[in-house]
């Protein structure tokens, strides 16, 4: 384990950013996104949740997939790029480092969507563990350790100090490159954070739930219970939660016409909206009720059936912050889950 | 920089020639520009079309495998890219990618069957693929019935082929009705799933049913009543579809993605999935 000064981190970016493009959490108008770092930048290590996930790193929410150009009966097609620039991401949360195992199970799955596999294998990530937990965090029900975050490198933040561990090859690269600025260190205030963090989560409002009842077997039985007609009556169908939430990863396919051809693009889309499923003999899911039921059983349920029993939530509690009419996945396990959340 | 390759980009294809069927339904045959077939496939797999600027959409590859020429498509014009393609002329160029979805198990579970095939309107345009293929490898399925059905004469896709080519072969019966009484029309009329019912098949046969959802639904209602097990019968689904390969999320339906879990299903395995379809 290495650690160096938190009043070296621009010197530390800069650094990195010879020969990468440094993605950290940045605020810009008050609010704090995963923006391309800069020396005038605001770095904002301490900000807990950025608003959108760290899911657009591999999964833009708009991207180019080919070019194309209808000249009377003649058509031009030009594939995009591979992303090949290496990118470093910084500051990544552990929930947001789980997010990419639940979108590599969609994405890199046969067949291989080269896309997102490109950024993937050029991204490095650096993680940072979980020092003040929001009551909105239950990340810990996906069995995810905040204190201890998956990712190439793994950081803690101890009052002015960055500890520094790597985990991966990438890492490891990642390390030799910044080895000026590292210095050896020994785990032990580390460990004491550690055992704080957990406790402060043992006793946070979400630390009791329970998935008890879900999972694949569960199907027909939580699909037709009576309970989402209250569940999702406020919703809006405004798609918020499917936007900020880091496993959401239904996608659009649409043309833009630039005038000088045409750029075929895909854009993040949401099971909540109205028109997701409108086909030319008619809607699958025509309410809201239907639409919402679908969001929820994709990520407790069917993905679950599908991927060995993981869930497609890693509890960061965006869509608990987000959502205008105050719904989200913790009121479906409660109201939905076993015996155990009463 | 490397240039991509990826199942979301299409092949060039060419529109080679255009047959209009019935009055809201044309046959396309699309070529590679260089000739040949822009790729191979399965009896029941499909492919996505696209226009730029118009948009994509997935269509059932209505062409038999065993045709090494050429594929093709029966289209039914019914909103902004299937009107793009309606109008088009021959030598038009087209975005095409696939194959894609399972295939009906033609070289496995429908091996040595007896086969029974139900089609509604632009619901023969899979099973059509099956047909021919079943055709050219005659010696390994039993015998063939084909009840085809739409709501009037002029709305029977592929007449020609049924009643001049199919009709005339060994072992095969095909057996035509309309919706409703017509000038000039000595056939049956009646609706596909009471003509079905009607022509009471032995329980021996394979069904093959693709049409509208009412449709299937009626005469798998109607197969049942007569003896015949879900699992002796297979459909196809058709929902809203972009990505074609599982990802995009659109098509999902339970723990299925009809783009890449289908579109063929048996009927068995339909009933286990949550009814929203
Ligand atoms: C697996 C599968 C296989 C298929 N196989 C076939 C096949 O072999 N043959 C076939 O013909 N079809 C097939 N389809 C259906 C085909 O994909 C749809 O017909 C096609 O997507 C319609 O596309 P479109 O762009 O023309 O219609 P869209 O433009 O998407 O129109 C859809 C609906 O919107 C309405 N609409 C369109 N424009 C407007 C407007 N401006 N304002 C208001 N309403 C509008 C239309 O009336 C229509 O009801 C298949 C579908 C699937 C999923
Ligand atoms: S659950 Fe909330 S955030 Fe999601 S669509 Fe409904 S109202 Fe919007
Ligand atoms: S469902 Fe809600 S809590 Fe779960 S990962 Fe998505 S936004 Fe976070
Ligand atoms: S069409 Fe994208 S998942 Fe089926």
């Amino acid at each position: 384990m290495y650690k160096l000064s938190i009043d070296n981190l621009n010197e530390l970016f800069a650094l990195i950013g010879q020969d990468s493009k440094v993605y950290a959490p940045i605020e810009r108008a008050g609010q704090v996104e995963f923006f391309l770092w800069s020396v005038e930048e605001k770095v904002r290590l301490d900000a807990l949740n950025t608003v959108k996930s760290a899911k657009g790193f591999f999964f833009p929410q708009t991207e180019v997939l080919y070019k194309t150009k209808l000249e009377g009966k003649k058509i031009e097609i030009e594939a995009a790029e591979d992303a090949e620039e290496p990118t470093v991401y910084f500051g990544v949360r552990a929930c947001d480092v789980k997010s990419f195992d639940v979108l590599d199970k969609v994405f890199l799955s046969e067949p291989v969507d080269s896309y997102y596999a490109a950024k993937r294998k050029h991204g490095t990530i650096v993680s940072m563990a979980c020092s003040k937990p929001a009551d909105t965090c239950f990340c810990g029900l996906f069995g995810i350790d905040a204190t201890s975050p998956a990712g190439d490198v793994v950081t803690w933040i101890v009052g002015d100090t960055l500890y520094w561990d790597s985990k991966t090859e990438k890492g490891e690269a990642l390390t030799v490159k910044v080895k000026e600025l590292l210095v050896d260190a020994d785990d032990v205030e580390v460990k004491k954070q550690q055992t704080e963090v957990k406790e402060m989560i043992a006793k946070a409002p979400l630390h009791d739930l329970s998935l008890e009842g879900f999972g694949g077997d569960a199907l027909d039985e939580l699909f037709n219970s009576p309970k989402w007609e209250a569940l999702s009556s406020a919703c809006l169908g405004c798609g918020t939660c499917t936007f900020v939430c880091p496993t959401c990863q239904c996608y659009d396919i649409r043309d833009y016409d630039s005038g000088h051809g045409v750029q075929k693009f895909r854009c993040w889309d949401s099971c909540m909206y109205s028109d997701f499923t409108m086909m030319a003999h008619g809607n699958n899911r025509t309410t809201q009720l239907q639409r919402f039921r679908q969001r929820f059983m994709h990520k407790l349920v069917y993905f679950p059936a599908n991927n060995d029993g993981d869930f497609s939530c890693v509890g960061c509690g965006r869509c608990l912050q987000k959502c205008p009419q105050s719904l989200n996945i913790v009121k479906v396990i409660k109201a939905l889950g076993g015996k155990k959340n009463d | 920089m490397t240039k991509k390759e990826d199942v979301l980009i299409p092949k060039l294809g060419v529109v080679t020639d255009i047959r209009r069927d019935t009055p809201d339904v044309k046959t396309f045959r699309v070529n590679a520009p260089e000739g040949g077939k822009v790729f191979e496939h399965m009896p029941g797999q499909c492919a996505m079309l696209s226009i730029p600027g118009v948009g994509e959409a997935m269509f059932s590859i209505t062409s038999s495998p065993t045709n090494k020429e050429f594929m093709e498509f029966s289209i039914k014009k019914c909103g902004c890219v299937t009107e793009w393609l309606h109008q088009m002329e021959v030598g038009q160029e087209i975005l095409i990618r696939g194959p894609l979805g399972k295939c009906f198990p033609v070289e496995t579970e429908l091996k040595g069957k007896n086969l029974l095939f139900v089609a509604g309107g632009i619901g023969i345009a899979p099973l059509r693929s099956v047909i021919n293929y079943v055709i050219d490898n005659r010696e390994n399925y039993g015998t063939v019935d084909v009840v085809y059905g739409a709501r009037s004469a002029e709305d029977l896709v592929d007449l020609k082929e049924m009643q001049e080519s199919w009709s005339n072969i060994d072992g095969i019966d095909v057996h035509l009705t309309i919706d409703r009484e017509q000038e000039g029309w000595d056939g049956n009329v009646a609706f596909v799933p009471n003509y079905v019912k009607d022509l009471g098949f032995t329980t021996d046969k394979t069904v093959l049913v693709c049409g509208p959802p009412i449709m299937i639904k009626f005469t798998v209602a109607g197969l049942q009543e007569i003896g015949f097990q879900t699992n002796q019968i297979y459909t196809t689904m058709e929902l809203k579809m972009k990505c074609g390969v599982g990802k995009c999320g659109r098509c999902n339906i339970g723990d299925k993605y009809v783009c890449k879990d289908g579109p063929v299903f048996r009927y068995d395995e339909l009933g286990e999935l949550p009814a929203e379809y």
